[in-house]
């Protein structure tokens, strides 16, 4: 009887203190999908076998709520982590990330210093742009988010993302608004009701995608007609058979970033993984297992022009760019979030 | 009359138990007390059995809720950047809400800026003073950007200079009372935001006509849960009846076919249902071949989808209470409500219906509170009008990281839940719905 007991009491202690004094292995979180997978052949892999060390891999979609949750409990179960650009300013704000060390980074200096941030270094360029279903409308398809609007001429449901950065700035461009003075309007009152009035019109016609992967599912099943969507994903679903066109012009473009978790035990790790991501060779290999833009200099010089073209920053794809401005969402994101949704489930 | 005898059956059975204290001999007292304390050693013995689940229940249950309760009121983020300026603010009130603060609170204000325990705290305070105005959140960060490097020369101007050179809204009322109102330790901000409600200087008031949701967003929900929870009923009813009556082989069956989407993920079904409903999806595609339809019905993304997936997947926990019930009334009570002459119709209304009422209520209930908290359903299979409740609690969570509000919109729920629960229990009563009579 005693002996059960004592046993059973042993087997839950070791239950209970058993994860606490295990040592983690590195944990990178990105935000899944094609971009992960990308990930994993240029960056992961290569430096799992490098080092000889396991690389366990996690994914999300964005927010902060699992970063503060982990930091304020003191107990991260995250190291290397993808976020988005003002994402990760809130998240340095909020003192949920480490500063980044620069001199840890032996690769930093061939790296573009405007890819650097007080608590992270980009990842890679991405682009949100408009593609269509070529067998609804085949080369004759919309060419701006104004056509975007048009059902008449181009019918079928629309496909955005739910949310309302970027959803707002292609409004305002759709509604004749030059890319140069779309945050200028947003910042005010009447350019914010300009925007959710435009998106009124078209608003029986959108099928709201949260991620990356589902536009092309949906464009592929012919659920929807025309859609935004990142340029990488339509990039890869085009690999598998597919033919969607990537309609450059008026493309919203932003940089994702490499955070590493405010007090995390593995720090050195992440650091070394973060080294080799940023590496001359690695960079090239991400670039060529998706179509997304980086930051090593080297490796942006020695690129072969096939590759480079398909790149968001190509300068022949920034006619009429937008830049996500990231102070700007910092500062509003909340409010129009808040009444993005609201309107949304009106 | 059987509701009434259950209802008050607490209250009988501790009216008959001081009658028998009362007219009872003493030697049957003294023998109660004997068996008393003999069984008091099993009854701790008892006690202690149930100690894990005690246990499991306060934390894993109280616990959280309780935490939900308190984080939906509780309001630190300005104390603790700010605790000095307003501690000042609370000592020398300012004339009235329209007026500046003394300066000693821009001083207290200042002090509190360079003595920042961590950019954490300010961050926080940042992100709970923009939810009283958007923009609020660069004029705080902004300024505790600029403490950060020492001043250049302190003693040049005071502290309300100093401030308002940074940002002149230091100097502007409507911050200053926007600030006072954030600052307490407690605030009813989320759960009147919950309520579509605000505070104003006149007191309460309803938010902006462009602004309300919340309200809208509970009765949408408890539609749904109610719809869903009535459609469940009329399928599960005869559904349940069947496999009662039905053979050992097929009853095998029938409840295969109930069960087996309840031991598939959720996600696996949901997904499976787009498959099958989609514009192109097996249901359209035999209905076109058929000639049936011009167009593909839109079944998926909308309403509908949402009651078809929901409906399926909640159908177990209506089936199961009833089949339970049915299954334990005595097949001759049709057979002779049918020899005293009653047509099938009123037996079924006068004797078998009243029988099954309590598989009815309990198993309605618990559809409805099931269906009420759902959300990752109505988001893959519905349009955006479709979201429910939980649909904002997970944004507020995950998103936008406003833990109040979520904490809010849970309370509003649970609430919701909570008064049906009690509605129906005063309806049925409570121990049929827990399954104890």
């Amino acid at each position: 009887m005693h002996s059960h007991s004592t046993r059973l009491a042993l087997v839950l202690t070791l239950a209970l203190t058993g994860p606490l004094a295990q040592a983690r292995d590195l944990t990178v979180v990105g935000f899944g999908g094609a971009t992960q997978e990308a990930f994993d052949k240029a960056w992961f892999k290569p430096f799992a076998a490098q080092s000889a060390k396991p690389v366990v891999q996690d994914s999300y979609g964005g927010g902060l709520a699992k970063q503060k949750a982990m930091v304020e409990s003191g107990n991260p179960t995250w190291d290397l982590v993808q976020m988005d650009q003002n994402e990760m300013e809130l998240a340095c704000e909020q003192g949920l990330l480490e500063d980044l060390d620069h001199k840890q980074l032996k690769n930093a200096p061939e790296v573009n210093p405007e890819a650097f941030s007080e608590c992270g270094v980009g990842a890679f360029v991405w682009s949100e742009v408009m593609t269509y279903d070529p067998k609804k409308f085949g080369a004759d398809g919309p060419k701006s988010w104004a056509d975007f609007w048009n059902v008449q001429k181009w019918p079928g449901k629309r496909g955005l993302r739910k949310q309302a950065r970027m959803t707002l700035e292609i409004a305002l461009m759709a509604d004749g608004v030059a890319p140069a003075d779309v945050y200028k309007l947003l910042a005010t009152p009447a350019g914010q009701n300009r925007a959710f009035a435009k998106l009124d019109q078209i608003k029986p016609y959108i099928q709201w995608w949260e991620t990356g992967a589902q536009p092309l599912e949906w464009l592929a099943a012919g659920n929807i007609a025309v859609s935004a969507a990142y340029n990488g994903r339509i990039a890869i679903a085009n690999q598998q058979g597919n033919h969607f066109p990537l309609i450059w012009q008026q493309q919203l473009y932003s940089m994702d970033y490499w955070t590493i978790i405010k007090n995390t035990p593995n720090k050195t790790a992440s650091y070394q993984l973060l080294d080799y991501i940023l590496g001359a060779k690695a960079q090239s290999d991400f670039a060529h297992a998706i179509p997304y833009g980086i930051v090593n200099s080297k490796a942006i010089a020695a690129m072969d022009e096939k590759t480079a073209s398909a790149l968001p920053n190509a300068p022949a794809n920034m006619k009429d760019a937008l830049l996500l401005d990231t102070p700007f969402w910092v500062n509003y994101e909340e409010d129009l979030m808040n009444r993005f949704t609201r309107w949304v489930a009106q | 009359m059987t509701e009434a005898r259950f209802e008050y059956g607490f209250i009988k059975v501790g009216f008959t138990m001081s009658v028998s204290s009362i007219d009872a001999p003493a030697c049957v007292d003294t023998l109660a007390v004997a068996h008393y304390q003999s069984s008091r050693r099993k009854r701790w013995v008892s006690m202690l059995l149930l100690l894990p689940l005690l246990a499991y229940t306060c934390v894993f249950f109280a616990l959280p809720i309780g935490m939900m309760f308190y984080r939906a009121v509780s309001n630190p983020e300005l104390l603790q950047a700010f605790p000095t300026a307003i501690r000042t603010m609370v000592d020398e009130p300012a004339k009235d809400s329209t007026a500046l603060p003394t300066d000693r609170v821009f001083d207290a204000l200042e002090q509190d800026f360079i003595n920042a325990p961590s950019n954490a705290v300010i961050g926080e305070a940042a992100r709970r003073l923009n939810y009283e105005n958007s923009g609020y959140r660069f004029l705080v960060m902004n300024t505790a950007r600029t403490y950060r490097t020492p001043l250049a020369n302190p003693e040049s101007q005071s502290a309300r200079e100093r401030l308002a050179a940074i940002d002149e809204r230091w100097i502007s009322p409507q911050v200053w009372e926007d600030f006072r109102r954030a600052s307490p330790a407690y605030t009813p901000y989320y759960l009147l935001a919950a309520l579509d409600l605000k505070q104003t200087d006149q007191g309460v008031a309803p938010v902006e006509e462009s602004q309300r949701v919340y309200l809208d967003l509970t009765f949408k929900t408890l539609k749904i849960a109610l719809i869903v929870s009535l459609l469940c009923l009329l399928l599960g009813f005869p559904f349940a009846a069947l496999m009662v009556k039905a053979s050992p082989a097929l009853q095998v069956l029938l409840f295969l076919a109930v069960m087996l989407p309840f031991w598939t993920s959720l996600l696996a079904r949901t997904t499976a249902w787009i498959v099958v409903l989609q514009d192109k999806g097996i249901v359209n595609t035999l209905l076109l071949r058929f000639g049936l339809i011009d167009h593909p019905l839109p079944m998926i993304f909308n309403l509908s989808g949402v009651y078809i997936v929901m409906v399926h997947i909640l159908l177990p926990f209506s089936v199961l209470p009833l089949y339970n019930v049915m299954k334990n009334i005595p097949p001759h009570f049709m057979r002779a409500s049918a020899s005293l002459g009653a047509h099938p119709i009123r037996g079924f209304m006068q004797v078998y219906l009243p029988l099954t009422l309590t598989g009815i209520g309990s198993g309605t209930l618990l559809t409805f509170i099931v269906a009420a908290g759902y959300y990752v359903t109505p988001t893959l299979v519905g349009s955006a009008r479709e979201q429910m409740l939980g649909y904002f609690i997970a944004f507020y969570t995950n998103t936008t990281v406003n833990w109040g509000m979520a904490s809010a919109l849970g309370l509003v729920l649970i609430s919701c839940v909570m008064v049906i629960y009690l509605l129906a229990a005063r309806l049925v009563g409570i121990r049929q719905i827990a399954g104890l009579r």
